[in-house]
């Protein structure tokens, strides 16, 4: 268990996972959930426990859409798509490990594909 | 008193220029002078709740702080545009280390608290235009047309910072729709992500997303379907499959105010 990770992503996220009572509903409306190996609820559990290099290194932390639905139906408030984030910007803050780099990008374009779209991965992939 | 700060945003400049030209032509036509601030920069398409997170914020302060010194409310249309600085507004007025460390990196003639407020231009038709009045001022009325609105993710939530409608059960858009004389369409997915940026690395992800937006509308009988969002357009057109038509929604006020042949060179 890596008591100084955990704590980096309590603080980042500023969720206390300790409200969450499994009920599952964040995961019941992830629209990324078929993407995902695991999933809202379990990303707030594995904080908990301390075990947050296994979700570092998981596609599933690349698959979040960010679109707060977890955040707004939780009946605790717990805010899953905060401790996602946190998890994913520990990941990419490690050195060489941008997750989009920017030589990459000309491929993924096409000419109506707005200009949103990039800086938005930018903003969720890359350091 | 009608003139307001108008952030455009990066892509109103390049793909959704129809977004912002029929944006600024209806508002023109209902009484409300837009103000572009100067040298505004891109919101930067997402916003980051981290708390540790602060240089992606400012350039969303500086614009919410270009309209406190105008000394004028915040209008915006695109969807992210609008996410990005409702939350940053909701957090420097709510997190005051947020706020403090914001202030000791801009030093601005005077810290800015959240004083700014901010409309999206649904909010502006709704309350400062009035959808009553909207409504007096149509020419080219949608008769018989079904027309679904997509709220998408970024309009609605988290509905404590956005604070524009019910984030679960919105009516302003099906409100507007009314105004400009459609029938509104009512479908299940209609608050629900499209795929968003997802499209850039993984196009099936996207597909199916959008694929599920654009069949729950037509399967409730829609001819069209309106956003406010760039990417919700381009997901919902490119990725889904579906030929159900997509417009922003400013375009069909623009028509309805009988002023889209005039901007639709």
């Amino acid at each position: 268990m890596n008591n100084n990770l955990k704590e980096q992503v309590l603080r980042s996220s500023g969720v206390n996972v300790l409200k969450c009572m499994r009920c599952g509903k964040c995961s019941g409306t992830c629209p990324s959930y078929d993407e995902m190996e695991y999933h809202p609820h379990q990303f707030v559990y594995m904080v908990e426990k301390g075990d947050i290099e296994t979700l570092m290194n998981s596609k599933s932390i690349y698959k979040c859409l960010t679109c707060f639905a977890c955040v707004e139906r939780c009946p605790r408030n717990v805010e899953p798509a905060k401790v996602v984030e946190a998890v994913r910007l520990a990941a990419i803050r490690k050195q060489g490990n941008n997750h989009l780099i920017a030589d990459n990008i000309p491929e993924m374009l096409d000419e109506d594909l707005p200009q949103q779209a990039i800086v938005t991965a930018f903003r969720k992939y890359t350091k | 008193m009608n003139t307001f700060t108008y952030y455009p945003g990066c892509t109103l400049r390049t793909k959704a220029k129809d977004l912002d030209a029929y944006a600024r032509a209806s508002a023109e036509a209902l009484g409300i002078t837009l103000e572009e601030p100067e040298n505004w920069q891109c919101c930067g398409g997402a916003y980051t709740t981290a708390k540790d997170e602060i240089a992606t914020k400012l350039s969303a302060v500086r614009t919410l702080n270009a309209a406190k010194e105008a000394g004028r409310p915040l209008i915006t249309v695109c969807s992210a545009c609008h996410n990005v600085i409702k939350q940053t507004n909701y957090d420097i007025s709510n997190d005051e280390e947020m706020a403090a460390k914001v202030n000791n990196y801009l030093k601005l003639d005077e810290a800015y608290t959240g004083e700014t407020t901010v409309y999206h231009y649904l909010e502006m038709l709704r309350d400062v235009v009035g959808f009553d009045n909207l409504k007096k001022k149509v020419v080219n009325p949608f008769k018989g047309k079904k027309i679904a609105a997509y709220y998408g993710c970024l309009l609605l939530r988290p509905g404590k910072a956005l604070a524009m409608d019910d984030p679960e059960n919105p009516s302003i858009m099906e409100d507007f729709i009314k105004a400009i004389g459609g029938t509104p369409v009512i479908y299940a997915q209609r608050n629900e992500c499209c795929g968003g940026y997802i499209t850039m690395e993984d196009k099936a992800q996207a597909s199916k997303r959008s694929a599920k937006v654009m069949d729950s509308a037509q399967e409730q009988g829609a001819d069209m379907i309106i956003t406010a969002c760039p990417l919700c357009l381009y997901n919902l057109k490119k990725n889904s499959g579906s030929d159900l038509p997509v417009y922003y929604f400013t375009e069909l006020l623009a028509e309805a105010l009988g002023l889209k042949e005039a901007n639709n060179e």
